[in-house]
Protein backbone atom coordinates (compact mmCIF):
# COMPACT_ATOMS: atom_id res chain seq x y z
CA UNK A 1 0.00 0.00 0.00
CA UNK A 2 2.02 2.89 -1.26
CA UNK A 3 0.33 6.35 -0.34
CA UNK A 4 0.98 10.43 -0.76
CA UNK A 5 0.06 12.44 2.08
CA UNK A 6 0.74 16.32 2.04
CA UNK A 7 0.74 18.68 4.70
CA UNK A 8 -2.93 19.29 4.96
CA UNK A 9 -3.25 15.40 5.66
CA UNK A 10 -1.00 15.39 8.14
CA UNK A 11 -2.52 18.83 9.78
CA UNK A 12 -6.03 16.51 9.29
CA UNK A 13 -4.57 13.39 11.03
CA UNK A 14 -3.09 15.62 14.00
CA UNK A 15 -6.34 17.75 14.41
CA UNK A 16 -8.82 14.02 14.63
CA UNK A 17 -6.43 12.82 17.56
CA UNK A 18 -6.20 16.13 19.16
CA UNK A 19 -10.55 16.01 19.37
CA UNK A 20 -10.32 12.32 19.75
CA UNK A 21 -8.10 12.88 22.72
CA UNK A 22 -10.87 15.16 24.54
CA UNK A 23 -13.56 12.62 23.76
CA UNK A 24 -11.38 9.87 25.44
CA UNK A 25 -13.00 9.36 28.85
CA UNK A 26 -12.34 5.83 30.13
CA UNK A 27 -9.57 5.48 28.00
CA UNK A 28 -7.93 6.02 24.53
CA UNK A 29 -9.08 2.31 23.59
CA UNK A 30 -12.74 3.79 24.24
CA UNK A 31 -12.05 5.93 20.71
CA UNK A 32 -10.57 2.67 18.55
CA UNK A 33 -13.70 2.09 16.79
CA UNK A 34 -13.70 6.27 15.29
CA UNK A 35 -10.09 5.82 14.88
CA UNK A 36 -11.00 2.65 12.52
CA UNK A 37 -13.80 4.33 10.84
CA UNK A 38 -10.98 7.81 10.35
CA UNK A 39 -8.10 5.55 8.79
CA UNK A 40 -9.41 2.48 7.77
CA UNK A 41 -12.91 3.38 6.31
CA UNK A 42 -12.58 7.21 5.38
CA UNK A 43 -9.57 8.22 4.53
CA UNK A 44 -7.85 4.92 3.49
CA UNK A 45 -4.27 5.32 5.34
CA UNK A 46 -4.35 2.38 7.22
CA UNK A 47 -5.24 -1.43 5.85
CA UNK A 48 -7.94 -3.84 8.09
CA UNK A 49 -4.78 -5.99 9.03
CA UNK A 50 -2.49 -3.11 10.29
CA UNK A 51 -5.20 -1.48 12.37
CA UNK A 52 -5.76 -4.60 14.27
CA UNK A 53 -2.16 -5.70 14.32
CA UNK A 54 -1.48 -2.31 15.82
CA UNK A 55 -4.38 -2.99 18.67
CA UNK A 56 -2.87 -6.22 19.22
CA UNK A 57 1.11 -6.03 19.54
CA UNK A 58 0.41 -2.95 22.38
CA UNK A 59 -2.25 -5.02 23.99
CA UNK A 60 0.61 -7.94 24.17
CA UNK A 61 3.71 -5.45 24.51
CA UNK A 62 4.38 -3.75 27.95
CA UNK A 63 3.38 -0.46 28.78
CA UNK A 64 0.39 1.49 28.69
CA UNK A 65 -2.00 0.72 26.30
CA UNK A 66 -2.15 3.95 24.43
CA UNK A 67 1.12 3.05 22.35
CA UNK A 68 -1.07 1.42 20.22
CA UNK A 69 -2.17 4.96 18.83
CA UNK A 70 1.76 5.29 17.92
CA UNK A 71 1.79 2.24 15.91
CA UNK A 72 -1.43 3.52 14.17
CA UNK A 73 1.03 6.75 13.33
CA UNK A 74 3.96 3.85 12.68
CA UNK A 75 1.83 2.50 10.01
CA UNK A 76 0.76 5.52 8.06
CA UNK A 77 4.03 6.50 7.96
CA UNK A 78 5.49 3.21 6.53
CA UNK A 79 2.35 3.46 3.81
CA UNK A 80 3.62 6.58 2.73
CA UNK A 81 7.54 6.04 2.13
CA UNK A 82 9.03 4.42 5.01
CA UNK A 83 10.39 4.25 8.69
CA UNK A 84 11.14 8.09 8.99
CA UNK A 85 7.63 8.89 7.82
CA UNK A 86 6.47 6.34 10.03
CA UNK A 87 8.41 7.71 13.23
CA UNK A 88 6.74 11.07 12.04
CA UNK A 89 3.68 9.35 12.21
CA UNK A 90 4.38 7.97 15.57
CA UNK A 91 5.01 11.49 16.66
CA UNK A 92 1.82 13.08 14.99
CA UNK A 93 -0.63 10.73 16.39
CA UNK A 94 0.70 10.64 19.57
CA UNK A 95 1.51 14.42 20.38
CA UNK A 96 -2.21 14.61 19.19
CA UNK A 97 -3.64 11.98 21.19
CA UNK A 98 -1.76 13.03 24.26
CA UNK A 99 -1.68 16.79 24.27
CA UNK A 100 -5.70 18.00 25.21
CA UNK A 101 -5.91 15.54 27.67
CA UNK A 102 -2.99 15.32 29.43
CA UNK A 103 -2.96 19.44 29.54
CA UNK A 104 -6.55 18.98 30.79
CA UNK A 105 -5.58 16.54 34.20
CA UNK A 106 -2.30 18.52 34.61
CA UNK A 107 -4.43 21.83 35.32
CA UNK A 108 -7.58 19.79 37.00
CA UNK A 109 -5.35 18.31 39.10
CA UNK A 110 -2.74 21.43 40.15
CA UNK A 111 -6.17 23.08 40.98
CA UNK A 112 -7.57 19.29 42.72
CA UNK A 113 -4.02 19.78 44.65
CA UNK A 114 -4.11 23.72 45.83
CA UNK A 115 -7.73 23.07 46.98
CA UNK A 116 -7.59 19.76 48.49
CA UNK A 117 -9.50 20.52 51.63
CA UNK A 118 -12.20 22.39 49.85
CA UNK A 119 -15.55 20.09 51.42
CA UNK A 120 -16.61 19.17 47.71
CA UNK A 121 -13.68 18.52 46.41
CA UNK A 122 -12.85 15.81 49.04
CA UNK A 123 -16.45 14.75 48.77
CA UNK A 124 -15.68 14.01 45.09
CA UNK A 125 -12.49 12.15 45.52
CA UNK A 126 -13.80 10.16 48.27
CA UNK A 127 -16.77 9.95 46.73
CA UNK A 128 -15.59 8.30 43.72
CA UNK A 129 -13.75 5.56 45.54
CA UNK A 130 -16.23 2.60 45.67
CA UNK A 131 -17.48 3.31 42.05
CA UNK A 132 -13.99 3.15 40.28
CA UNK A 133 -12.45 0.30 42.43
CA UNK A 134 -15.88 -1.61 41.00
CA UNK A 135 -14.91 -0.60 37.84
CA UNK A 136 -11.77 -2.11 38.19
CA UNK A 137 -13.27 -5.47 38.62
CA UNK A 138 -15.63 -4.72 35.63
CA UNK A 139 -13.11 -4.09 33.72
CA UNK A 140 -11.31 -7.46 34.41
CA UNK A 141 -14.17 -9.28 34.40
CA UNK A 142 -15.51 -8.18 31.08
CA UNK A 143 -12.12 -8.73 29.89
CA UNK A 144 -12.04 -12.01 31.15
CA UNK A 145 -15.23 -13.04 29.19
CA UNK A 146 -14.51 -11.21 26.10
CA UNK A 147 -14.06 -14.47 23.93
CA UNK A 148 -16.94 -16.39 26.47
CA UNK A 149 -19.35 -17.86 23.95
CA UNK A 150 -20.00 -21.34 25.07
CA UNK A 151 -19.03 -23.22 28.09
CA UNK A 152 -17.00 -24.74 26.25
CA UNK A 153 -14.69 -21.48 26.60
CA UNK A 154 -14.31 -21.96 30.31
CA UNK A 155 -10.37 -21.89 30.26
CA UNK A 156 -9.83 -18.00 29.91
CA UNK A 157 -11.66 -17.46 32.64
CA UNK A 158 -10.95 -19.55 34.75
CA UNK A 159 -7.24 -18.59 34.56
CA UNK A 160 -8.39 -14.88 35.07
CA UNK A 161 -10.25 -15.67 38.18
CA UNK A 162 -7.15 -18.15 39.13
CA UNK A 163 -4.81 -14.88 38.65
CA UNK A 164 -7.35 -12.29 40.51
CA UNK A 165 -7.42 -14.96 43.50
CA UNK A 166 -3.64 -15.37 43.99
CA UNK A 167 -2.48 -11.67 43.18
CA UNK A 168 -5.27 -10.57 45.78
CA UNK A 169 -4.58 -13.27 48.74
CA UNK A 170 -0.27 -13.47 47.67
CA UNK A 171 2.52 -10.84 46.92
CA UNK A 172 3.88 -13.39 43.59
CA UNK A 173 5.39 -11.37 41.45
CA UNK A 174 3.49 -10.37 39.03
CA UNK A 175 5.59 -11.28 35.84
CA UNK A 176 5.54 -15.58 37.10
CA UNK A 177 1.82 -15.03 36.52
CA UNK A 178 2.34 -13.29 33.26
CA UNK A 179 4.66 -16.16 32.50
CA UNK A 180 3.09 -18.96 33.04
CA UNK A 181 -0.19 -17.62 31.16
CA UNK A 182 1.94 -17.24 28.43
CA UNK A 183 3.14 -20.88 28.82
CA UNK A 184 -0.09 -22.52 29.46
CA UNK A 185 -1.45 -20.49 26.28
CA UNK A 186 1.93 -21.74 23.75
CA UNK A 187 1.07 -25.31 24.79
CA UNK A 188 -2.50 -24.29 23.56
CA UNK A 189 -4.25 -25.26 27.20
CA UNK A 190 -5.77 -21.75 27.47
CA UNK B 1 -10.64 8.66 56.26
CA UNK B 2 -12.80 11.49 57.02
CA UNK B 3 -9.34 13.63 57.64
CA UNK B 4 -8.07 15.84 54.60
CA UNK B 5 -6.17 14.31 51.99
CA UNK B 6 -2.53 13.71 53.47
CA UNK B 7 -0.78 15.48 51.03
CA UNK B 8 1.64 16.56 52.98
CA UNK B 9 2.16 13.50 55.28
CA UNK B 10 5.72 12.81 56.03
CA UNK B 11 5.01 9.54 57.20
CA UNK B 12 5.75 7.38 54.21
CA UNK B 13 8.73 7.60 51.90
CA UNK B 14 8.93 9.88 48.82
CA UNK B 15 10.58 9.53 45.47
CA UNK B 16 14.37 10.87 45.57
CA UNK B 17 14.29 12.83 42.73
CA UNK B 18 13.65 13.38 38.97
CA UNK B 19 15.44 10.65 37.88
CA UNK B 20 14.35 8.10 40.55
CA UNK B 21 10.56 9.24 39.30
CA UNK B 22 11.64 8.63 35.95
CA UNK B 23 13.61 4.98 36.41
CA UNK B 24 10.41 4.00 38.39
CA UNK B 25 8.03 4.90 35.92
CA UNK B 26 9.70 3.32 33.49
CA UNK B 27 10.12 0.16 35.42
CA UNK B 28 6.67 -0.04 35.79
CA UNK B 29 5.75 0.07 32.68
CA UNK B 30 8.03 -2.25 30.82
CA UNK B 31 6.82 -5.20 33.94
CA UNK B 32 3.12 -3.82 32.41
CA UNK B 33 1.83 -6.02 30.28
CA UNK B 34 -2.09 -6.10 28.93
CA UNK B 35 -2.19 -2.76 31.41
CA UNK B 36 0.32 -1.08 33.56
CA UNK B 37 -2.47 -0.09 36.24
CA UNK B 38 -2.06 -3.59 38.67
CA UNK B 39 1.85 -2.93 38.74
CA UNK B 40 1.46 1.13 39.59
CA UNK B 41 -0.76 -0.26 42.69
CA UNK B 42 1.80 -2.79 43.74
CA UNK B 43 5.00 -1.20 43.35
CA UNK B 44 4.09 2.47 44.51
CA UNK B 45 1.51 1.60 46.86
CA UNK B 46 2.83 -1.50 48.26
CA UNK B 47 6.26 -2.04 47.96
CA UNK B 48 7.67 1.36 47.91
CA UNK B 49 4.84 3.23 49.99
CA UNK B 50 4.91 6.39 48.15
CA UNK B 51 1.32 6.63 48.22
CA UNK B 52 -1.65 4.89 51.19
CA UNK B 53 -4.59 3.01 49.29
CA UNK B 54 -6.40 5.73 50.39
CA UNK B 55 -4.38 8.04 48.48
CA UNK B 56 -4.28 6.39 45.27
CA UNK B 57 -8.06 5.15 45.12
CA UNK B 58 -8.34 9.52 45.19
CA UNK B 59 -5.37 10.13 42.68
CA UNK B 60 -7.21 7.13 40.33
CA UNK B 61 -10.69 8.74 40.89
CA UNK B 62 -9.55 11.77 39.19
CA UNK B 63 -7.15 10.03 36.20
CA UNK B 64 -10.33 8.22 35.31
CA UNK B 65 -12.54 10.72 34.84
CA UNK B 66 -10.82 13.05 32.88
CA UNK B 67 -10.15 12.22 28.87
CA UNK B 68 -6.72 10.47 28.02
CA UNK B 69 -5.44 7.09 28.94
CA UNK B 70 -5.65 6.84 32.75
CA UNK B 71 -2.75 5.60 33.65
CA UNK B 72 -0.99 8.22 31.88
CA UNK B 73 -3.14 10.88 33.81
CA UNK B 74 -2.50 8.87 36.93
CA UNK B 75 1.91 8.75 36.44
CA UNK B 76 1.55 12.47 35.47
CA UNK B 77 -0.74 13.59 38.89
CA UNK B 78 1.82 11.51 40.52
CA UNK B 79 4.32 13.25 39.39
CA UNK B 80 2.94 16.40 39.70
CA UNK B 81 2.13 15.87 43.47
CA UNK B 82 6.03 15.49 44.43
CA UNK B 83 7.80 17.66 41.71
CA UNK B 84 5.14 19.90 40.06
CA UNK B 85 5.69 20.55 36.22
CA UNK B 86 8.78 18.77 35.96
CA UNK B 87 7.92 16.01 38.19
CA UNK B 88 4.54 15.37 35.97
CA UNK B 89 6.97 15.41 33.09
CA UNK B 90 9.52 12.85 34.47
CA UNK B 91 6.60 10.58 35.05
CA UNK B 92 4.93 10.59 31.77
CA UNK B 93 8.81 10.22 30.00
CA UNK B 94 9.18 7.29 32.22
CA UNK B 95 6.00 6.11 31.08
CA UNK B 96 6.51 6.25 27.11
CA UNK B 97 9.55 6.99 25.91
CA UNK B 98 10.90 3.05 26.67
CA UNK B 99 7.79 1.24 26.38
CA UNK B 100 7.87 3.24 22.55
CA UNK B 101 10.89 1.74 21.42
CA UNK B 102 10.04 -1.85 22.73
CA UNK B 103 6.83 -1.74 20.29
CA UNK B 104 8.23 -0.50 17.74
CA UNK B 105 10.42 -3.33 17.74
CA UNK B 106 8.05 -5.38 18.16
CA UNK B 107 5.75 -4.22 15.30
CA UNK B 108 9.08 -4.57 13.50
CA UNK B 109 9.67 -8.20 14.45
CA UNK B 110 5.79 -8.97 14.50
CA UNK B 111 5.00 -9.95 11.11
CA UNK B 112 7.73 -12.77 11.33
CA UNK B 113 5.87 -14.68 13.96
CA UNK B 114 2.57 -13.82 14.28
CA UNK B 115 1.01 -16.93 11.75
CA UNK B 116 2.32 -18.94 14.66
CA UNK B 117 -0.21 -20.79 16.54
CA UNK B 118 1.79 -20.19 19.95
CA UNK B 119 2.31 -16.76 19.55
CA UNK B 120 -1.56 -16.37 19.36
CA UNK B 121 -1.87 -19.05 22.36
CA UNK B 122 0.62 -17.56 24.26
CA UNK B 123 -0.74 -14.15 23.85
CA UNK B 124 -4.18 -15.30 24.69
CA UNK B 125 -2.78 -16.69 27.86
CA UNK B 126 -1.39 -13.30 28.84
CA UNK B 127 -4.17 -11.50 28.43
CA UNK B 128 -6.86 -14.11 30.63
CA UNK B 129 -3.88 -13.15 33.24
CA UNK B 130 -3.88 -9.48 32.56
CA UNK B 131 -7.72 -9.43 33.16
CA UNK B 132 -7.21 -11.50 36.39
CA UNK B 133 -4.80 -8.42 37.33
CA UNK B 134 -6.92 -5.88 36.72
CA UNK B 135 -9.79 -7.30 38.49
CA UNK B 136 -7.09 -8.42 41.85
CA UNK B 137 -6.36 -4.52 41.75
CA UNK B 138 -10.31 -3.52 42.79
CA UNK B 139 -10.34 -6.38 44.91
CA UNK B 140 -7.13 -5.16 47.29
CA UNK B 141 -8.42 -1.80 47.09
CA UNK B 142 -11.70 -2.73 48.83
CA UNK B 143 -9.40 -2.52 51.54
CA UNK B 144 -9.82 1.31 51.38
CA UNK B 145 -13.35 0.97 51.78
CA UNK B 146 -13.48 0.42 55.35
CA UNK B 147 -12.36 3.90 56.51
CA UNK B 148 -14.73 5.58 54.35
CA UNK B 149 -17.20 8.60 55.44
CA UNK B 150 -20.34 6.89 53.84
CA UNK B 151 -19.54 3.37 56.10
CA UNK B 152 -18.94 -0.10 54.22
CA UNK B 153 -22.37 -1.78 53.63
CA UNK B 154 -23.19 1.52 51.52
CA UNK B 155 -19.86 1.51 49.85
CA UNK B 156 -20.20 -2.24 49.05
CA UNK B 157 -23.91 -1.55 47.66
CA UNK B 158 -23.21 1.66 45.38
CA UNK B 159 -19.93 -0.97 44.26
CA UNK B 160 -22.30 -3.31 43.15
CA UNK B 161 -24.47 -1.58 41.32
CA UNK B 162 -21.82 -0.25 39.58
CA UNK B 163 -20.41 -4.09 38.85
CA UNK B 164 -23.68 -4.84 37.69
CA UNK B 165 -24.05 -1.70 35.36
CA UNK B 166 -20.73 -1.96 33.57
CA UNK B 167 -19.63 -5.84 33.67
CA UNK B 168 -23.58 -7.46 33.37
CA UNK B 169 -25.38 -4.96 31.58
CA UNK B 170 -22.85 -3.13 29.74
CA UNK B 171 -24.11 -0.01 30.56
CA UNK B 172 -22.35 3.14 28.51
CA UNK B 173 -19.16 4.05 31.18
CA UNK B 174 -20.66 7.81 30.76
CA UNK B 175 -24.32 7.05 32.37
CA UNK B 176 -22.90 5.14 34.73
CA UNK B 177 -20.04 7.64 36.06
CA UNK B 178 -22.41 10.68 35.75
CA UNK B 179 -25.46 8.82 37.71
CA UNK B 180 -23.80 6.40 40.41
CA UNK B 181 -20.73 8.92 40.22
CA UNK B 182 -22.82 12.03 41.38
CA UNK B 183 -25.10 9.47 43.76
CA UNK B 184 -22.05 8.60 45.93
CA UNK B 185 -20.39 11.94 45.67
CA UNK B 186 -23.43 14.04 47.17
CA UNK B 187 -24.05 11.64 49.71
CA UNK B 188 -20.41 11.70 50.62
CA UNK B 189 -20.54 15.71 50.53
CA UNK B 190 -23.37 15.06 53.05
CA UNK B 191 -21.00 13.21 55.60
CA UNK B 192 -18.33 15.02 55.79
CA UNK B 193 -18.08 17.98 57.89
CA UNK B 194 -16.60 21.14 56.85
Amino acid sequence: MMLELQWSDWLALFGHFMVLSLLSVGGAITTAPDMHRYLVDGQHWLTDPQFNASVAIAQAAPGPNVLFVALMGWHVGLNAGGPMLGLFGVFVTMLGIMLPSTTLTYLAASWGHRNRNLRWVRAFKQGMAPIVIALLIATGWILASANFRSLSDWQVPLLAAVTAAIVWRTRLHLLWLLGAGALLGWFGLV
Amino acid sequence: MTAAPTDEDEAHPQPQSLTDLFVSFTLLALQGFGGVLAVVQRELVEKKRWMTREEFVEEWAVAQIMPGPNVINLSLMIGHRYFGFRGAMAALAGMLAVPLLVVLLLALVYAQFASHPGVAGALRGMGAVAAGLIAATGLKLMSALKNHPLGLPLCIALALLCFTGIALLRLPLVYVLLGLGATACTLTYRKLDR
